[in-house]
């Protein structure tokens, strides 16, 4: 669709971005800044006095547990002087002439706590500064941090408490801790600025069946807080002030998919097979505990990709391999008697070590299983805690990115070491653990033969194989049109994964974005692949598509496809199928 | 009011975990406890205050205690300048 981005049509503002999660919303804009830590000042009232200074200890009683919980974190992993440096922060927290001095400028200048906590502690940051010797510039780092996490827990209070009402969130960026902090509230819908249909954000908030549309680039600068805004995330628009004819349509067409979707919710239950009885595994991706609830009642038969990368980013220390064990065992005991991939982290070299390492090409760089064979204590530990909550037997191990045979053999040693220190430790696992791979470089894709016969299974990652066959990064809005799940080369590429696996009696999923979209559900099941691994959203949406359809057709129209030079006939080819087979079915053209 | 002079002889100077010791011991007693040096008065009650004391060792404090127990509470504190924070 070519669409000037921004459409302004006198009080009305249209804005054009990237659908990333479906369904249709009303309601007013919260605009929400996250580059806050710089405190405004602001005066208040002598009647909010009572309450800006309850937030003030309310915060400083927040950092303090945060800390703990860091130390706490930290005790084996952090050397001593780590611990002491996070002890000196929690002893600024309870510093009562501090806190002391905080309050009683609130009070006498009726200003904002946060404005007050900059101003007060920045006293002392200037002294050290300006003090000649290194060691007290890193204590002023240490007061800054101090700081920020005073101001960052008043704000966040603050945007917490003003959040009672429904509102769409309209946002520069936001992260996936954000996107789940803001679903406790009554989120109406997200809108960015910035991000892709498969920024973890916007997968989270499909999940979390939050409508989404992201890649707005000047959302945030069209829109006024408490704007009326209209937003579709079947279709990425972004409507500021919109018309009543406008409503009007956009209400109707939420009616029409109101009414599909409250049929499918009928479909959960049943199983996900073909008229023919070819049964598929259809499972559900998730990135947190709290999504395995809703990706049960959405009638997901396992968990096809267990993403574990939270667990690991954002914290000052690796996470302990209890607190690892306890999430793994939990999503292990409530997807019982079905099973759980746990990919094993996924994270690129600079989220381990920031600041000490830039890479010019990080997608071509240190990244995935890569990473975690340079770090042998983190992967065993997390090795370790994956193979504990295996007792069950319903527990498999995946690992990411990988592009060698070695690098497989190499991993498939470190499991090992890993049961021998469970058995030392007399620890119970499953030792006949599955352990598979993610086929997402073209290494993978083109030696698949030789790689299946060293797992027991594949699992299929479209995203980062597209990036990879189509050489394009699919973030960059200058050539993200390339970004072609359909085309060709992509196609053959699973193909190509899915006739290896079988060849080798291996079984082959896929935990890639396009296990999830309708218009790829019958190519990839008439390519014989096994499992389908998606967002819980869509799971109901899926299975009504195989059930709707023969496996013996479905072979049929793969190899149609097949045939097909270009992407565009390709989609166009599998529109006008799906249409055919499911009229009722609500497709985005 | 009592004042004090004291140096300080431990090798790594008033770092953080002296200055945590200290503020420690004072809390004990109730008597104001400032700390000066350079021209700067700090509360030696506050942790951050005594966190911007850029004293290395061998350099020299002036302390002031005033209130009810300040003969205690200059014993103790001294003391514990005198014994490097029970540091090296």
């Amino acid at each position: 669709m070519t669409m000037d981005t921004v459409h302004d049509l006198g009080n009305e503002i249209t804005i054009k971005g990237i659908a990333a999660a479906p369904g249709i919303v009303f309601g007013p804009a919260y605009v929400y800044s996250r580059q806050a830590v710089r405190a405004q000042m602001k005066p208040i009232l002598p009647s909010e006095i009572d309450s800006e200074i309850e937030r003030l200890q309310a915060a400083v009683a927040r950092s303090e547990k945060e800390l703990q919980k860091i130390i706490a974190y930290a005790a084996e992993k952090l050397d001593e002087e780590h611990t002491k440096i996070l002890e000196a922060q929690i002893m600024i927290l309870g510093d009562a002439i501090l806190m002391g001095a905080v309050e009683r400028r609130i009070r006498a200048e009726l200003t904002n706590a946060e404005f007050i906590v900059f101003d007060e502690i920045s006293k002392y940051k200037r002294v050290m500064l300006s003090a000649a010797d290194e060691y007290m510039h890193e204590r002023a780092h240490d007061v800054d941090d101090v700081m920020n996490r005073i101001i960052r827990n008043i704000q966040d209070q603050k945007l917490v408490s003003r959040l009672e009402g429904e509102a769409i969130i309209v946002t520069e960026t936001l992260s996936p801790a954000d996107t789940v902090i803001f679903s406790r509230n009554r989120i109406l819908g997200y809108a960015t600025d910035t991000g892709g249909a498969t920024s973890h954000a916007a997968i989270l908030s499909r999940s979390l069946k939050i409508p989404a549309v992201v890649g707005l680039r000047s959302a945030t600068k069209h829109v006024r807080a408490g704007d009326p805004i209209a937003m579709d995330g079947y279709s990425g628009l972004f409507i500021i002030r919109p018309s009543e004819e406008t409503l009007e349509t956009l209400r109707r067409k939420a009616e029409r998919f109101r009414e599909f979707e409250e049929r499918l919710v009928a479909i959960s239950t049943l199983n996900a097979e073909t008229p023919d009885h070819r049964h598929l595994e259809l499972s559900a991706n998730i990135e947190f505990a709290e999504e395995l609830e809703f990706a049960k009642a959405q009638g997901a038969a396992g968990i096809g990709l267990f993403r574990t990368e939270s667990q690991l980013i954002g914290r000052n220390a690796y996470p302990p391999e209890e607190e690892l064990f306890e999430t793994y065992r939990t999503i292990a005991d409530a997807i019982f008697p079905h099973s759980v991939i746990v990919r094993v982290f996924d994270v690129g070299g600079d989220k381990l070590a920031p600041g000490s390492f830039q890479e010019n090409n990080p997608f071509l760089g240190w990244r995935g299983i890569r990473v975690l064979l340079d770090h042998p204590e983190l992967f065993l530990t997390q090795l370790r805690a994956i193979l504990r909550s295996s007792t069950r037997k319903n527990v498999r191990i995946m690992f990411p990115m990988v592009s060698t045979v070695e690098e497989i053999r190499a991993a498939r040693a470190f499991v090992r070491q890993a049961m021998d220190e469970l058995v030392a430790r007399r620890e119970a696992f499953d030792a006949g653990i599955k352990i598979g791979i993610m086929v997402e470089t073209p290494a993978a894709v083109l030696s698949a033969d030789r790689m299946a016969t060293e797992v027991d299974f594949f699992s299929i990652g479209t995203n980062d194989l597209t990036q990879y066959i189509m050489a394009v990064d699919r973030d960059n809005t200058a050539v993200a049109s390339l970004y072609q799940q359909f085309n060709p080369a992509v196609l053959r590429a699973i193909r190509m994964t899915i006739d290896a696996a079988h060849a080798h009696r291996k079984w082959v999923g896929m935990c890639g974005e396009m296990a999830g979209d309708p218009l790829a559900t019958m190519l990839l099941l008439g390519m014989g692949l096994d499992e389908f691994s998606v967002i819980p959203s869509v799971l109901p949406e899926i299975k009504k598509i195989i059930r709707s359809v023969k496996y013996k057709d479905a072979r049929k129209i793969a190899d149609r496809v097949m045939l097909l030079a270009d992407e565009h006939a390709i989609r166009e080819m599998l529109a006008a199928v799906l249409r055919n087979q499911l009229p009722e079915l609500p497709l985005e053209s | 009011m009592i004042t004090r002079t004291v140096t300080i002889v431990n090798r790594a100077g008033m770092h953080t975990r002296p200055a945590a010791a200290l503020v420690k011991l004072a809390a004990r007693f109730q008597a104001e406890f400032t700390i000066m040096k350079d021209g700067f008065e700090i509360n030696g009650k506050s942790i951050i205050g005594v966190m911007t004391l850029a004293a290395e060792q061998g350099s020299t404090l002036d302390l002031r205690f005033d209130g009810p127990d300040e003969e205690r509470a200059a014993a103790e504190v001294v003391a514990l300048f005198e014994r490097g924070f029970d540091e090296a």
